[in-house]
């Protein structure tokens, strides 16, 4: 049952095989027997989550359900939930109890899914490997000793040790796809503004998009037809008409079902700092993909070197920003003792915060600051339109982009954390895509093995143009359709 | 040496709307602490502000007003800083593209001892939106600073002139002059007691005749034109003092203390500011188009400076009084409902600027509240006007109007102050007052006039006042031919 879509899980409820208590006592006895291994959760209320899965089975007893209806869900701790201790992985945040819902999650809630609890993350969505978490690591449950990625760590070790039956992340530079990749599972970034960011915790708010984590990229459709609408409390949400992310999927049979669909390589991606064996498991996908009736077509991200440089001026600015609420003051972390408001601040902050956070404060305040806007802030916004202007450029010439979602396997914990500049390396084929704006996937390619010979997943980025999640998302389907890679499931944790 | 003082003034005016600038809480004034902040006014965390577009139109409605300049699309900027009252730790605000631009506004300075009145116009710089932070609250809580959020988020309108200003009283004019229009065109209740309308003053001295600006101490947050006028009187003199002693100025916050009437920098370790202001991501550029501000101009009244010249071109008005008239849009309004529900344009100019100004005054009520309405004192000018009543008698009636007596007919039968204009009647009058008073009559007849005089107010005394004047004069005329 575990390893069941969501269209599977959600034929059984309907059809009362199984009732989303049932489901969703499952679900919570796994994560009681993993989770102190895994670490893939920061809260858990069992209490919560099964009067969420009555309600769900009145619903459905009533006839009165949708497609997630009764469904075990975990949902990334940047996401506010009533009642629901939301930490953003943060001692800042580590007793802060919402008062409100995020869009997202009341979305959720509206569709009857059952929320497991708020998964682990890296502080404030701030590392690419779970490690900068208040709460400690998370472990890839294909290789407990690695990282699964981050920021969205939890929700990808949830959803790759059957966890949950699908979960929610965020992604301001990869931090869904990048994790997706490390942990051989389905993750979409939506187009900026596609998913309302009301009630999610800013970190870079002009790069922040939630989006979904899940096994397929049918699960991934049918998990965005949830998360994806206008709301008129985010005024960069799109205020667009709801389309059915499933449209197009029961179309991918067939020999050829991609016929005439041009996939374009950067030649970027597939340069220095990608490790061999991720560029074969990438070449071999897109052999897969020819098959299926794709050509291929090469294009150029001129700027994409550049991405990682731009995204670590303009992220730390708004960052710098956004975390000036957390000041002691209202809620989160305040110091026991102080003598005046400075003090007050200035303990509460140090003590609330961690080395990365703080870190990216002071280079959000230092390239805002008098003097040096113009060098950094100005300048790294003009290169962010370049690096926008490349896709435009490249879609003249293709439909899709595809390409590695990680230079590499996942690593060690503790072998990049000492090095930022490794670490941000991490995200050097995911940050672009945010910085223009556009919709990326990734979905399991391959393994790879690791020097102790464990197989290792590998994740194949497919980035399309603006809006086009639910043609990206039949691109995965046809994949998964002709491949089984999605299915594979870790074993012996 | 002669020196010159150079005032500019930055006003915060606190705009009329039902919601906050970025989120749907309430704005109304003196609420329970913290019961007007929603998540939003809070900053909780994922919280995203929501552009109020009631706010936009009030500076729509301000740049037409001053004939501004407006941007197709202004930009919110954060501004940031922390204080306790500051939830976010930055201020959304607008640095590099306000909302609006240069416009101008035309201020009568008046008359003094030693000068004329004139009329000057100040430049203004720009208006931009941004939002109020909350309060601190010292006191409430023994040792303790409490944190009031109900303000945190409301709307304002930041107008900055450029230093145009030569004198204490130009500023006052202009803060007048402000203070009435941003009323006139409904963007502001203009209540500055409870900071809906906030002056900074930047004043800076310099030799008459140099066209290089001194540096500047600013005054914060003036809540009355009074106390602006001393404000900046005592920091001219303070600073002309303070360089003529050879000292200099250092660029400063200065606070203005009502009971001494000095002004004092304010107590700070501070090194400028740096406010890292930058766009903010969490809203969009704001547009405003031809069709905006269309929409907006066909639901503004007809602004001050028109009003006047009609008031004098349609009503033959004198432009003192319609100067006056349209000091404020109550009064403008109040003035032309008199005469649109048939007074005499200047019968309803004179009583409203006379009779009615001085009991509103001597009874500090706004016309607003007026226990008489226009309709009402229409009604009473009728009746002067087709000489039902005298000047006199409709003084009382006046009285009996603003006690709540009734209306005007009513007020006049029940008090017995309908004027006899009947000739029989006043002749049967006359006659009497005539045979009672010989001697009176003898006096005139030997050439004496002010027995004429005399006569005519035994008549009326007679009649109890209600006889018509005129036409006692011109029977008793006759009559002793």
């Amino acid at each position: 049952m575990i390893n069941s879509s969501l269209k599977q899980l959600g034929q059984q409820l309907a059809s009362k095989q199984v009732s989303s208590v049932e489901l969703t006592q499952a679900y919570l006895q796994r994560m009681a027997q993993l989770n102190p291994t895994i670490n893939a959760y920061v809260t858990i209320d069992e209490d919560k989550t099964l009067a969420q899965a009555k309600v769900a089975d009145a619903r459905i007893a009533a006839g009165e359900f949708g497609p997630l209806t009764g469904i075990p869900l975990a949902q990334k701790d940047i996401f506010c939930a009533k009642g629901w201790r939301t930490t953003c992985s943060s001692k800042m945040l580590e007793t802060f109890i919402s008062p409100y819902d995020a869009h997202v999650i009341s979305q959720f809630d509206a569709a009857g899914a059952v929320n497991l609890g708020k998964t682990n993350m890296d502080e404030f969505a701030m590392g690419s490997s779970n490690e900068t978490s208040y709460f400690g690591g998370v472990k890839n449950p294909w290789d407990v000793d690695r990282v699964p990625g981050g920021s969205s760590g939890g929700s990808a070790a949830a959803v790759a040790a059957r966890l949950c039956a699908a979960a929610t992340g965020t992604d301001t530079g990869g931090s869904i796809r990048q994790p997706a990749s490390l942990c051989g599972f389905t993750g979409l970034k939506p187009t900026y503004g596609l998913v309302s960011r009301y009630g999610m915790i800013a970190f870079a708010s002009s790069l922040d998009q939630a989006g979904p984590m899940a096994k397929s990229a049918e699960d991934c459709a049918l998990m965005l037809n949830v998360m994806a609408g206008f709301d008129e409390r985010d005024s960069t949400s799109v205020n667009r008409e709801k389309e059915d992310y499933t449209r197009g999927l029961a179309n991918m049979t067939g020999a050829q079902p991609l016929k005439g669909l041009r996939i374009g390589l950067p030649k970027e991606y597939f340069a220095e700092g990608l490790s061999a064996d991720v560029a074969q498991v990438i070449e071999t996908a897109i052999a897969e993909y020819k098959k299926l009736g794709a050509e291929i077509v090469e294009v150029s991200l001129p700027n994409n070197n550049l991405s990682i440089p731009v995204y670590y001026v303009l992220a730390p600015a708004e960052a710098s920003s956004n975390l000036s609420r957390f000041d002691g003051v209202r809620y989160g972390h305040r110091a026991a003792e102080y003598n005046d408001l400075m003090e007050m601040y200035m303990k509460s902050r140090a003590e609330g915060f961690g080395a990365e956070v703080k870190r990216r404060i002071l280079i959000g305040t230092y390239v805002l600051s008098a003097g040096y806007y113009d060098a950094y802030y100005l300048k790294a916004q003009q290169i962010r339109r370049l690096i926008a202007q490349d896709f435009v450029e490249a879609f003249k010439h293709c439909d899709v982009i595809m390409g590695p979602a990680a230079p590499s396997t996942a690593f060690k914990a503790g072998e990049k954390t000492s090095d930022p500049v490794a670490m941000y390396l991490e995200d050097l084929y995911t940050i672009a895509v945010n910085l223009a704006g556009l919709p990326g996937m990734s979905i399991p390619a391959g393994f790879a093995a690791s020097s102790e010979g464990k197989a290792l997943p590998v994740g194949l980025q497919i980035i399309g143009n603006y809006f086009d999640e639910a043609r990206m998302l039949e691109i995965g389907h046809a994949y998964q359709q002709v491949t089984d890679w999605h299915t594979r499931m870790p074993e012996g944790i | 040496m002669q020196w010159e003082v150079v005032i500019g003034l930055e006003t915060h005016t606190q705009l009329q709307t039902k919601s906050k600038q970025f989120s749907g809480a309430s704005t109304t004034y003196g609420a329970e602490p913290n019961t007007q902040a929603c998540e939003v006014s809070i900053a909780l965390p994922g919280v995203l502000p929501v552009l109020n577009k009631e706010a936009v139109e009030c500076a729509i409605k301000f740049g037409l007003a001053i004939e501004a300049e407006m941007a197709p699309r202004s930009v919110f900027s954060r501004k940031n800083y922390f204080y306790p009252d500051l939830p976010k730790g930055y201020q959304i605000s607008q640095f590099e593209l306000p909302v609006v631009g240069k416009g101008k506004i035309t201020i009568q300075v008046p008359a003094t001892k030693n000068t004329e009145a004139y009329e000057k116009v100040i430049n203004i710089t720009r208006a931009h939106l941004e939002e109020d932070a909350g309060k601190s609250v010292h006191g409430a809580v023994e040792g303790m600073s409490g944190i009031d959020l109900n303000r945190a988020g409301t709307p304002l309108l930041e107008i900055v002139t450029e230093p145009d200003m030569r004198s204490a009283a130009e500023a006052v004019a202009y803060a007048k002059k402000l203070h009435e229009l941003v009323q006139w065109i409904g963007i502001c209740d203009g209540n500055m007691q409870e900071g809906s309308f906030r002056c900074d003053v930047n004043v800076s001295v310099r030799p008459k005749g140099s066209d290089k600006l001194g540096t500047r101490r600013e005054i914060k947050n003036l809540n009355s034109f009074k106390f602006m006028q001393q404000a900046i009187e005592y920091e001219t003199q303070w600073q002309i003092e303070t360089l003529e002693d050879g000292g200099t100025i250092q660029q400063a916050t200065v606070l203005f203390n009502p009971d001494t009437g000095e002004t004092r920098a304010m107590r700070s370790k501070e090194e400028a500011n740096d406010y890292r202001y930058f766009p903010d991501p969490d809203l969009l550029p704001l547009e405003v188009t031809e069709a905006d501000k269309a929409r907006v101009r066909a639901q503004m009244p007809e602004l001050p400076q028109a009003l006047q010249a009609r008031l004098v071109s349609e009503y033959q008005l004198s432009s003192y009084d319609a100067s006056t008239l349209t000091a404020s849009r109550s009064q403008a309004d109040y003035f032309v409902a008199v005469v649109h529900a048939g007074a005499d344009p200047k019968q309803a100019a004179n009583w409203v600027m006379g009779a009615l100004s001085a009991k509103l005054n001597a009874e500090e009520k706004s016309i607003v509240d007026s226990p008489v309405s226009a309709a009402q004192l229409a009604a009473l000018l009728k009746r002067i006007a087709d000489n039902t009543i005298s000047n006199n008698a409709a003084k009382q009636v006046f009285e009996g109007l603003w006690a709540g007596e009734g209306e005007v007919d009513a007020i006049i039968e029940a008090k017995g102050l309908k004027q006899v204009s009947d000739t029989g009647a006043i002749e049967a009058i006359i006659n009497e007052v005539l045979a009672a008073n010989q001697a009176m009559v003898d006096e005139y007849k030997a050439g004496k006039e002010k027995a004429f005089n005399a006569l005519v107010g035994q008549c009326m005394k007679a009649s109890k006042g209600k006889a018509n004047p005129a036409q006692v004069n011109e029977l008793l005329k006759a009559k002793l031919g």
